[in-house]
């Protein structure tokens, strides 16, 4: 399994991705500059977190334009696995990859703080090591995590499945007091409708080994490398 | 030419900054204030062979990258440099 990391001018998240997936999963990693146009035979496309190119104009505004964007873009249409953590996720929707904005904090502040997340799909590449509904402590590191769409799509992505993860409190119950953005419906990732574009606001890189506090997040990356043996086997 | 382009949040699209600047204003006394939306203004200076192209690439310019449909409206004006408003 060969996972690509995408290394935008700005990203900070990069390293931590690669230390999760070269050190503790032992799989094999690539680091893919922003003006690459190639993805180098990459399995997964990692958009890490960060603030890729200043974040200016809008987070994810100007990244979206990066050539390697446009094979990413391809990549997913081929029904490659993409994963837009953070920063990404933000990426990913200027990109028209997934539907819906990320917007100010609620709070007006970056929230740095743990959260708990409600599993709602375990049968996709990226969740797979997730139990039914299971609940996942992964941390959260953003000014700009609220999610939004509009009503019709909102109810689009309710209707089709696509919400993958919701801030939930700690037995699983979606709750205003769990939510640490004001994102709609307590949506912390989404994925498209095909299932291979996924993108999350809370940090699975950085709960991948017990001295980190927690190791939820591993469960995902496990899963994005066990779902590619799987390819390989049948 | 001179583009003046004011970006704002949609109508759904929570404003925390523009609550926070109405609770503010209430403070001071400004009790009239009945809402408050922050948006941004970009000016953008092109060449351009008439105000009509001038138009038709800002608007162009605003689809693609200045706001993001999903949660920005836009709107501008266009200023030939000879007559400045101000």
């Amino acid at each position: 399994m060969k996972f690509g990391v995408v290394v935008f001018p700005g990203t900070w998240s990069d390293r931590d991705c690669g230390w999760v997936i070269d050190q503790v999963l032992g799989e094999q990693l690539q680091y893919l500059w922003h003006k690459d146009a190639d993805l180098k035979g990459c399995d997964c496309v990692i958009l890490p977190g960060g603030f890729a190119y200043g974040d200016h104009l809008r987070t994810g505004a100007i990244a979206r334009f990066a050539p390697v964007m446009e094979k990413v873009g391809e990549f997913a249409d081929r029904g490659g696995l993409v994963w837009g953590i953070c920063n990404g996720f933000q990426i990913l929707c200027e990109a028209g990859l997934l539907p819906g904005a990320l917007t100010r904090n609620s709070s007006l502040e970056f929230r740095c703080a743990w959260t708990n997340l409600l599993v709602e799909r375990n049968d996709l590449a990226f969740t797979k090591q997730c139990s039914d509904r299971e609940v996942i402590s992964v941390p959260i590191s953003h000014g700009e995590g609220s999610y939004f769409a509009d009503p019709a799509t909102l109810s689009r992505l309710e209707q089709n499945g696509q919400v993958v993860f919701r801030y939930c409190d700690p037995a699983g119950n979606v709750v205003a007091g769990a939510n640490p953005n004001g994102s709609l419906h307590n949506i912390a990732g989404i994925v498209n409708k095909r299932g291979n574009v996924l993108g999350m606001m809370p940090h699975p890189e950085r709960c991948s080994e017990a001295e980190l506090g927690g190791t939820d997040g591993l469960k995902l990356f496990r899963s994005v490398a066990e779902s590619a043996m799987r390819v390989l086997v049948s | 030419m001179i583009a003046r382009v004011v970006v704002t949040p949609k109508p759904l699209v929570n404003d925390p900054q523009g609550i926070t600047v109405k609770a503010g204003l209430a403070t001071l006394g400004f009790k009239e204030v009945s809402d408050v939306r922050i948006g941004k203004y970009i000016e953008v200076r092109l060449d351009a062979a008439s105000e009509h192209e001038a138009k038709q690439r800002v608007e162009a310019m605003c689809r693609q990258l200045l706001a993001n449909h999903v949660i920005e409206d836009f709107r501008f004006e266009i200023e030939t440099e000879a007559s400045p408003k101000r």
